[in-house]
């Protein structure tokens, strides 16, 4: 039996089997870092829910990952995946069940010490229709997860708990993202004692194994997280004290943040005040700019006429002119030519993709029998500076003849007609796009691009399902070898170029994004782009006026 | 009297679950489905259909209207959708920041408004009456979110007097208090001016005049106490004014208020709040309108309850 051993040193092993950067968890600690200080960041909308199983936002889930803990995490600023709450894992040679072996003396916030039945127990709930788990999707691929999430059983038949240390999950398939999905929050690690005790309310009263705890929450006005001073991970986290301030609009938070008031506006640099802010040498100094795993795009409508022709999807790739589009939105983002962004493991940075080039774009709108040109429409939603991006999509698009007019609508009714299969013949995916969930490759497939998403309701907008490709995606998916990794990033490399080909979308940019911090803060750059903690990694980063 | 409150009451009432039926039904029609929502983008069709039936979303609209009414009978405004937390105590725990501000305004808008009407009234025709109302009508018509930020950056981030947003202390509340009270400013001018020409207009005052009495004293213990009375009735109606000018000013100055709690739900489509601060909001506006009724009579006689 072929055993994947995770260990701290067979951790760094294991990375540079995958060609990733040596990944180590007790050695991470910055030697310049500074214990103590406490630092604000500000937000203008409240914070939803600290519930790990229910926080879906971009604002409570890197709050949420300094609560709790899960079995498995990233290497801080990396989309390398490390053991967390796990010491070491086993993966049997058929990947379809996982062994984990828990790492001793973690302790909830309340002193009580965390076992495997703890683990076993947060994914019974999260997997439970009561619980109403936005996230209880990504467990599927558990054995039992059916009947949990019928109602017809409390518990899943597929996590064992061995003894206090040790929990075996049973998948009914093998999946390479398993690991991904034990780092994403809806899986981190809850105490049923004080779930019960606050019933719908822990999100308001989270007790996790985190870096932090919560210390206090007014309720629209701040929220205060103190150091967990027993936490497992010695020497971490290094700041004292962190206050979120809520109701705080970005404008008003950059000013704050030039007083020395705010140390990350939460928010981020309003766009208003982007190009003044990029433009001033003393703040550009402060601002640090990273990958995100988003990619905006045009959907076109393939079971609608004239989509429906590739060759035509293939002359509105040739079209638009994304390098324009990136300069109306301030060099905001990065030009796409391919589904995947960048910072996502399986990007091919070889892809050619479909140059700007108008008149073979009209030549394939002839060949496909469009001469002249036809009509349609496109969606898009109606907050800045979405319209304007569509506008600039209609004039390249008129440019070979296709008049699109826009419907520009609130958000709720753009993915309501990208979910009807006659609804939308083209969408500008501005403002909804999709943000991965976790950094792997498959994140961008199934539901936006797979047939499993070409459903009434789905986010398939383009209606592409391309059975051959959906096999193929399972077939990468069941690599489950992280030795093998590569092999299966290939062959997502492969799905993706296909999908290119036929042409279903149009990629346009992907986002970039900028963090703002204030003078003191310090640690990593890469911290403050973390690609799965936004806006920053909350456990890691620092002050320097500390003593 | 004790017939008069009863009708108005009633009416109250009335007006209250009219206001309930129509919100409740154009949220009903929003296009934006909540149980999608809260599902998140990766739940299979099963979920979601479990969490419609939880939410009791699947029902009829009149079924779902009935339990939302007679939960709200005891009390009960439903859990956000968003928040999951309990609307009274969303509510309830944002009441005192809004009340604070609106007291602040009240406060504003009379010093401003009083004293601009008094003096426009006293030098009627003069370069001081024209800038004066124009000054008002500016008040009026000006955005509040511009003259929000405006007196932002003017008294916080330029000279420093006051914090940049935010609450806690009585310096944290002057300048939305100030933004909030500039347009009924603009509005008690206008009144109390012409309530002042009215009443210098007044035989007494000419009698008054005419006795030799001295111009200060005059205006300040013959004329002031009668018009200003008809215009400090109207403070009642305000709320309704506050109610919209809240959602505007406490986003802006980040004050942990009711308006800025409606205008987070409306973004977010988060009907349980959006429902509760509109149901909040009609309640003080129904109370608002009736004591300023009540209080009339006593203020002046000429007007009767009937």
């Amino acid at each position: 039996m072929k055993k994947y051993l995770a260990s701290t040193v067979a951790a760094s092993a294991l990375a540079l089997m995958l060609g990733l950067a040596p990944a180590c968890a007790e050695d991470k600690l910055d030697p310049n870092a500074k214990q103590g200080g406490a630092i604000t960041i500000t937000y203008k909308d409240d914070v939803a829910t600290l519930d790990p199983a229910i926080g879906y936002d971009w604002q409570n889930w890197s709050m949420i990952k300094s609560l709790f803990d899960g079995l498995m995490d990233y290497e801080p600023g990396t989309t390398n995946l490390r053991p967390e709450l796990a010491e070491s894992y086993e993966i049997s040679p058929d990947g379809t069940t996982f062994t984990f072996k828990l790492r001793k003396g973690v302790k909830f916030h309340n002193g009580r010490e965390m076992t495997a039945d703890d683990v076993k127990y947060s994914l019974d709930r999260v997997t439970n229709p009561k619980t109403q788990s936005p996230g209880a999707g990504f467990f599927a691929s558990i054995k039992g997860y059916e009947d949990v999430a019928g109602g017809k059983a409390e518990s899943l038949a597929g996590v064992t708990v061995v003894d206090p240390s040790t929990v075996k999950i049973d998948l009914s398939r093998p999946d390479a993202t398993f690991l991904h999905v034990m780092a994403i929050n809806f899986s981190h690690v809850v105490p049923k004692e004080e779930v019960e005790k606050y019933g719908a309310d822990f999100g308001k009263h989270p007790v996790g194994t985190g870096a932090y705890k919560l210390a206090e929450w007014t309720l629209g006005q701040r929220l205060v997280f103190e150091r967990n001073a027993a936490y497992w991970h010695k020497g971490l986290p290094y700041l004292d004290k962190i206050t979120f301030e809520i109701g705080q609009e970005p404008i008003v938070a950059l000013l704050r943040l030039q007083k020395g008031e705010v140390d990350v506006p939460g928010d981020g640099i309003p766009p208003a005040k982007f190009q003044e802010v990029m433009a001033d040498p003393a703040q550009k100094a402060r601002v640090v700019e990273g990958g995100q795993l988003q990619t905006g795009y045009i959907t076109m409508n393939t079971t609608m006429a004239p989509f429906d022709n590739v060759k035509v999807r293939q002359a509105v790739n040739m079209a638009v002119n994304k390098d324009r589009i990136v300069k109306i939105i301030n060099n905001r983002a990065v030009p796409a030519n391919q589904p995947l962004p960048p910072s996502m493991p399986g990007y091919d940075k070889n892809f050619a993709g479909y140059k700007y080039d108008v008149e073979k774009a009209k030549a394939l709108l002839g060949e496909a029998g469009h001469p002249d040109g036809f009509e349609t429409q496109l969606f898009v939603m109606n907050t800045d500076p979405n319209p304007r991006i569509a506008q600039a999509i209609q004039q390249d698009l008129a440019a070979i003849g296709i008049k699109a007019s826009i419907q520009s609508l609130a958000q709720a009714n753009v993915i309501a007609a990208g979910g009807d299969k006659a609804g939308a013949p083209m969408i500008w995916s501005g403002g909804m796009a999709w943000i991965a969930d976790f950094p792997d490759p498959s994140n961008f497939y199934g539901p936006i691009l797979g047939c499993g998403g070409a459903v009434q309701g789905g986010w398939n907008w383009a209606w592409y399902c391309n059975k051959d490709l959906d096999a193929k995606a399972a077939n990468a998916d069941s690599i489950v070898d992280p030795a093998k990794a590569d092999e299966r990033y290939k062959l997502w490399g492969e799905v993706y170029a296909k999908v290119m080909e036929d042409a279903p979308w149009a990629p346009v940019f992907n986002e970039q994004r900028f963090t703002m911090r204030s003078p003191r803060m310090a640690g990593d750059d890469k911290l403050y782009v973390d690609p799965v903690h936004i806006p920053i990694n909350y456990d890691y980063v620092y002050v320097n006026d500390v003593q | 009297m004790i017939a008069y409150l009863t009708r108005r009451l009633i009416q109250a009432a009335f007006i209250l679950l009219g206001v309930s039926i129509i919100t409740f039904a154009l949220l009903y029609l929003l296009p934006a489905d909540p149980v999608r929502q809260i599902a998140g983008r990766s739940a299979t069709p099963q979920t979601v259909e479990s969490i419609r039936q939880q939410l009791g979303l699947d029902q009829p609209f009149i079924v779902q209207y009935w339990r939302y009414l007679t939960n709200l009978l005891s009390g009960d405004l439903g859990r956000s959708y968003i928040q999951r937390s309990e609307v009274t105590e969303l509510i309830v725990s944002r009441l005192p920041a809004s009340l604070i501000l609106m007291v602040g305004a009240i406060l504003c808008e009379l010093a401003i408004g009083l004293s601009m009407g008094l003096i426009a009234a006293v030098k009627r025709g003069s370069a001081t009456d024209q800038t004066l109302m124009v000054g008002s009508f500016i008040g009026v018509s000006a955005p509040q979110f511009v003259v929000g930020l405006l007196l932002l950056y003017v008294f916080a981030v330029q000279l420093g007097w006051f914090p940049i947003g935010g609450y806690g202390t009585w310096r944290h509340a002057v300048l939305p208090s100030l933004t909030l009270g500039i347009l009924g400013a603009g509005w008690y001018s206008r009144m109390m001016r012409s309530s002042m020409i009215d009443v210098l207009r007044q035989d007494y005052i000419r009698t008054a005049r005419a006795k030799g009495l001295a111009r200060g004293a005059i205006l300040f213990r013959h004329a002031l106490p009668n018009a200003i009375l008809p215009v400090v009735a109207m403070i009642g109606i305000d709320i309704g004014l506050f109610m919209s000018g809240i959602v505007v000013v406490e986003s802006v100055f980040g004050w942990p208020g009711i308006g800025q709690l409606a205008w987070q739900a409306i973004q977010r489509v988060d009907i349980p709040i959006i429902m509760g601060v509109t149901l909040v909001s009609a309640c003080a506006i129904v109370l608002g309108n009736l004591l300023a009724d009540i209080v009339a009579p006593f203020i002046d006689p000429r007007i009767k309850l009937r």
